[in-house]
């Protein structure tokens, strides 16, 4: 069923409080990067098929990939709990063969459109028609083996291939125009022989919508979102900071960060 | 072994239809017949190695079991990181295959050989490489990597077959063991082929044994190998592969751990480049005395008083 405007931004919202008591329990960081891409998420995970496969190559996002997954019944509640400490299955990046949700662990940059470039090579080959997704950063596109699968995919005509750039225009250690330039550009994709779309990924019907359009057209090409987004998004003062991929929130902060969601997000 | 490995992939590919075949844009005058043969389940992946590992782990992930091929060094050191990360963390069946390990492409240069390959990948999660020395043992390791149906690396190399005193074991091949053995001779790779020739003219011939390993990460001591050390109490380790994390450490970690005597322990393997200068596969086995006479030497040197 597809949820209204009104019940996206109410889940937004909900899954930003999720997202940020896993960092306060933990009093860990990259909660920037997860703010970031959990619109995203929602518009991919909420409403995919279920032979479909979705990799979070970006996987220094795992609490927002360990929230929505959690509010859709594949990791229980009770793990969700062992977040960050000793004996969990939920560490700071996914980890490999405890969900059937993360089919692959990630956390180096890089691996993600590889992989999934080959789930749907054999998605072509065995016959079915499920689309293999994968959500990058656009930091991440700085990696060379973005651009040898993205030539395989489009040489390899995987227009069952989606790939979503959340572009905050933020890495490591500074904005990525300072550092390589906008390797997440859309003339770089089309250029390459993608079906590009730039959409808000801050807003969950837009999304859905770009990725309805650009899957309805059976071309033989491998197709890209281009996210634009904000890091930190929805919590005032971690909004556009890089030192929000690192930092861990103190009470205050928290309590802050709390209150700004419940007004922001009508909770 | 090219040859003989693409016709036994060709039989196999041909009855099972979940095998896939990529290639990182090399097999000339090799891989044809898999072309032909395989039909869109071969895959030229391009001059582009690391995204062909992600590839394949994508595929096996979807029920596939997916050959990697490209010469030892680029499918190696290039995806170390891949082949940890998404095919051994996730023990998906993805085959890595490295034509001319060891010094095999000699004089095409230091680039082009593969000598710490076993020490990058043997010690890797749900690893298991495989390093036949003769033609003959190639479709044991194959059916064995096939069966498994886990991360595995193939070390291809030059294809000589397998004489007739060597016989087949389940760890590789063994020659015949002697009541009051000298010397136990441990070796792996196709560098074997310069034992054999070595023992064919040596005198102290019937007082060695000699014992081929065709696996790695090699953690359980045979029997019959610890009782050839047990009667000898004179080991020699022979590898085209650099010393630390090959064969040569697997063995002496095993000896100490079992308590056998040994009372002198040689250890032959790929020096290097010592001096800066290149050469044929022969010549840097020389440098690195795994040539036949190096190896004679060797072996004399174990019948001779200190």
């Amino acid at each position: 069923m597809v949820l209204s405007e009104k019940e996206h931004i109410n889940l937004q919202g909900n899954l930003r409080l999720k997202i940020l008591g896993l960092h306060h329990s933990a009093g860990s960081g990259h909660i920037g990067c997860s703010l970031s891409c959990i619109d995203i998420m929602i518009s991919i995970l909420r409403y995919k098929n279920a032979q479909d496969s979705f990799i979070l190559s970006k996987g220094h996002a795992a609490t927002a990939l360990y929230s929505i997954l959690n509010e859709l019944g594949d990791i229980p509640n009770e793990d969700m709990s062992t977040f960050y400490k000793n004996r969990t299955t939920l560490p700071a990046h996914p980890a490999p063969g405890k969900y059937a949700a993360i089919p692959f662990a990630t956390g180096s940059l890089g691996h993600g459109l590889p992989i999934a470039s080959g789930i749907a090579t054999a998605n072509k080959l065995s016959g079915s028609t499920a689309i293999s997704y994968v959500l990058m950063s656009d930091g991440e596109t700085n990696e060379g083996t973005t651009w040898e699968a993205a030539h395989f995919a489009v040489a390899n005509k995987l227009d069952n291939l989606l790939v979503i750039i959340d572009k905050n225009g933020l890495q490591g250690f500074g904005n990525t125009l300072d550092i390589l330039g906008d390797t997440a550009a859309i003339a770089l994709w089309q250029t390459i022989g993608f079906d590009v779309a730039t959409a808000d990924g801050h807003n969950v019907d837009n999304l859905i919508d770009t990725r309805n359009t650009l899957l309805a057209a059976h071309n033989g090409k491998p197709k890209v979102i281009i996210a634009n987004t904000i890091k930190g998004k929805g919590v005032s003062y971690m909004e556009n900071k890089m030192e929000w991929h690192y930092l861990p929130m103190n009470e205050s902060q928290y309590e802050e960060a709390v209150d700004g969601i419940k007004t922001k997000y009508n909770l | 072994m090219r040859k003989e490995f693409s016709t036994y992939i060709e039989k196999i590919a041909t009855q099972q239809q979940d095998i896939v075949f990529i290639t990182g844009d090399l097999g000339y005058n090799a891989l044809e017949n898999l072309a032909d043969a395989m039909g869109n389940r071969f895959i030229n992946a391009g001059v582009a190695e690391q995204n062909m590992i992600g590839v394949a782990a994508g595929m096996a992930y979807k029920g596939y079991k997916v050959i990697c091929y490209s010469i030892a060094p680029f499918v190696v050191y290039r995806c170390l990181e891949q082949v940890r990360n998404d095919v051994c963390f996730h023990n998906l069946p993805v085959y890595i295959v490295g034509n001319g390990g060891g010094y095999g492409y000699g004089i095409m240069g230091s680039s082009h050989h593969c000598i710490e390959d076993i020490a990058c990948f043997s010690g890797l999660p749900n690893m298991k490489c495989y390093v036949p020395a003769f033609v003959e043992d190639l479709d044991a390791c194959l059916t064995d990597m096939f069966d498994r149906k886990k991360p595995a690396y193939l070390r291809l190399g030059l294809g000589k077959n397998r004489p007739d005193f060597l016989l087949p074991t389940p760890f590789g091949a063994a020659s015949k063991l002697s009541a009051h053995s000298g010397l136990t001779i441990v070796a792996q790779s196709p560098v074997a082929n310069n034992i054999v020739a070595a023992l064919a003219g040596n005198s102290n011939q019937h007082c060695v044994d000699l014992f081929i390993i065709d696996h790695m990460p090699f953690t359980t001591l045979p029997d019959t190998l610890a009782q050839s050390i047990q009667n000898s109490s004179n080991v020699l380790v022979i590898e085209e592969h650099i010393a630390t994390g090959g064969l040569g450490q697997a063995l002496s970690t095993l000896i100490h751990t079992t308590s056998l005597p040994v009372h002198r322990y040689v250890h032959l393997f790929a020096a290097g480049y010592p001096d800066g200068l290149y050469g044929s596969q022969s010549f840097h086995q020389q440098v690195s005395r795994l040539d036949e006479n190096s190896i004679s030497q060797t072996i004399n040197s174990f019948f001779q008083p200190l």
